[in-house]
């Protein structure tokens, strides 16, 4: 296990700087492309949305691909539960976000790009075209190419997966492509295209801005940078907390818990749940559990077989239907934990359905029905008591 | 039903006739005429040159775009496990009792259609709902009876999120 890195509270994302002059795209694109893939990839950022993928090695695939269309695609499509870190740099800074957008689009060699903003967030419409429009105005005083258009998202949390958000952006229906082709390579209109999270791009332009030297110095080796955290449930501080990448789950529940706390779900829905009795052995990055960010506490007054029901009440709803093993496996695990509870199951039953969970993981086409099994294994083997009475 | 073929045709100029054309033109007949009629969509068919039946598949999809007639303002509550811990039931009661219906009606006036639905991004501020666009959070009872007051008399109610 790796050393923690202590809490370490930074304010770089929502940080003074924000130009509404675009002075970091100004500067970046006086620079040559490939200098500023390689600083990408030296800050060893990955992607914020929950895979995280190396950015800088998605940029470098998607410049080395041939022809001249291609495309940049924003995801915020935010539809993980207990996410809300976007929401927050959609509304206070998006100039950084546009700013990433822009910066990748010139090193691939884009001139059109999307910001794939889900429907719940259509009250931030007029204030981001407001921006958007500022943005096209200075883009035309650089002398840069680039378009950036809104698409909505019509409530629909598998649109976030993204290449089921090419679909939609398509006007198609959302539903996930087999992986490869990769976006990169084949994606909007089959053209190579970088889809990556909000944050992930404005931590692209801060890099522009700070430099690889500075950005490095947050985090630790396998985590580099800040991350922000959405942190909800049992907790004073509810709310979007940016720290360093890299700490101990038992120094987070130090600084958020509220001195009760029994678990805590990282990552979402579709994330794992921690138990007290490992919050000392887990960290939270890379190189112990990963997350889009979303963290929400349960004190020991919440059922975890509650819990656990309404994940998968989520994802039985959210499921695309479009392949067996994640259609099927969500009805049959949602309809598995009642019928235990009811007692119409033996306890026993639960072993059957951590096995299909299992499946649900190789056999799914997507990271929604992969990804069940993690709350449900999670839930399921350190409460199995609650599951049970 | 006789504007539907020069609204959808209008949509049609503004937004393009390609496929990808689609979505924004079903949303913004939703957010107009609180359905998406099957009228609507042969229409919209027609000017995309699409069969109806794509047009519905790519619909029905999406839970945003109702074939079903909602009312004028859609509530949309937040069923996430977060707003379930800090009271969403108390909210859909108050609801229920205010507005007569149960989740999923829509008042007989057509004023209100009442849903429940995943995660809206507010967890930090749970309970939390929409009402068509806009965000209500820090939901108690007493704030949904005015809210819902406001609503009645000017068809807007200004303790939303304030954005800025
Ligand atoms: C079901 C599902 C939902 C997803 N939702 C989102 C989302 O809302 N926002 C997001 O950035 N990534 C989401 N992702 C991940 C995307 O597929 C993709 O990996 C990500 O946008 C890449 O950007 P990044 O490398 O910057 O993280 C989702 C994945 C799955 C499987
Ligand atoms: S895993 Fe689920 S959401 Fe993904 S493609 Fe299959 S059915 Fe659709």
């Amino acid at each position: 296990m790796a050393p923690s890195n202590g809490l370490k509270r930074v304010d770089v994302i929502f940080g003074a700087y924000a130009s509404t002059k675009y002075l970091i795209l100004q500067k970046s694109i006086r620079r040559e492309k490939q200098e500023i893939i390689q600083d990408i990839i030296d800050s060893g950022l990955r992607g914020r949305g929950g895979a995280g993928f190396p950015t800088g090695l998605k940029w470098k695939f998607a410049a080395a691909q041939p022809g001249n269309e291609k495309y940049v695609i924003c995801n915020a499509d935010e539809g993980e539960p207990g996410t809300f870190k976007d929401r927050e740099i959609l509304m206070k800074v998006p100039q950084k976000m546009i700013s990433g957008m822009a910066i990748c689009a010139y090193v691939i060699g884009a001139t059109k790009a999307f910001i794939y903003l889900r429907g719940e967030y259509q009250f931030m419409v007029p204030d981001l075209q407001k921006e958007l429009d500022n943005f096209h105005e200075q883009a035309r005083e650089m002398n840069f190419d680039l378009t950036i258009e809104l698409r909505m998202g019509s409530g629909a949390y598998v649109c976030g997966e993204e290449t089921a958000l090419i679909e939609s952006m398509e006007g198609k229906r959302g539903e996930p492509r087999n992986k490869p082709p990769f976006p990169v390579v084949e994606g909007f209109h089959g053209k190579p295209t970088v889809v990556n999270n909000v944050e992930t791009f404005v931590n692209a332009n801060m890099i522009c801005r700070i430099g690889v030297e500075e950005f490095i110095k947050l985090g630790t080796q396998d985590s580099r940078g800040s991350k922000l955290f959405s942190i909800s449930g049992d907790t004073p501080k509810a709310g979007v907390h940016e720290l360093e990448l890299g700490m101990k789950l038992s120094d987070f529940v130090a600084e958020f818990g509220d001195d009760d706390t029994k678990a805590v779900q990282v990552g979402g829905a579709a994330g794992f749940c921690v138990p007290r009795k490992k919050f000392d052995t887990t960290i939270i990055g890379f190189e112990g559990m990963p997350t889009g960010g979303s963290m929400m506490l349960f004190n020991s007054s919440r059922s975890m077989y509650h819990v656990l029901h309404n994940y998968l009440e989520f994802f039985e709803e959210e499921s695309c239907g479009q392949c067996t093993p994640c259609r099927v496996g969500c009805q049959q695990l949602l309809l598995g934990i009642e019928a235990i509870k009811k007692q119409e199951r033996p306890a026993s039953y639960l072993n059957q359905l951590l096995k299909l969970s299992e499946t649900m993981k190789i056999a799914s086409k997507c990271g929604l029905g992969q990804s069940v099994a993690n709350s449900f294994s999670s839930i399921v083997e350190n409460y199995v008591e609650e599951m049970i009475y | 039903m006789n504007q539907i073929q020069p609204y959808v045709r209008s949509l049609a100029d503004k937004y393009g006739r390609e496929r990808e054309c689609l979505l924004p033109i079903l949303q913004e007949i939703v957010a107009t005429e609180h359905v998406l009629s099957q009228d609507a969509m042969v229409e919209v068919a027609r000017e995309l040159n699409l069969s109806a039946a794509e047009v519905y598949g790519t619909a029905s999809f999406y839970s945003f775009l109702n074939t079903e007639p909602y009312g004028k303002y859609v509530i949309r509550v937040c069923k996430s496990i977060v707003a379930e811990m800090k009271g969403k039931k108390e909210i859909v009661d108050k609801l229920c009792d205010i507005l007569k219906i149960k989740v999923g009606e829509t008042t007989p006036n057509g004023k209100f259609t009442l849903l429940e639905t995943n995660d809206i991004g507010w967890s930090d501020q749970e309970p939390s709902m929409l009402i068509n666009e806009k965000p209500y959070t820090y939901l108690t009872p007493e704030k949904i009876v005015q809210i819902i007051a406001e609503y009645q008399a000017n068809g807007k109610s200004n303790n939303h999120q304030q954005i800025n």
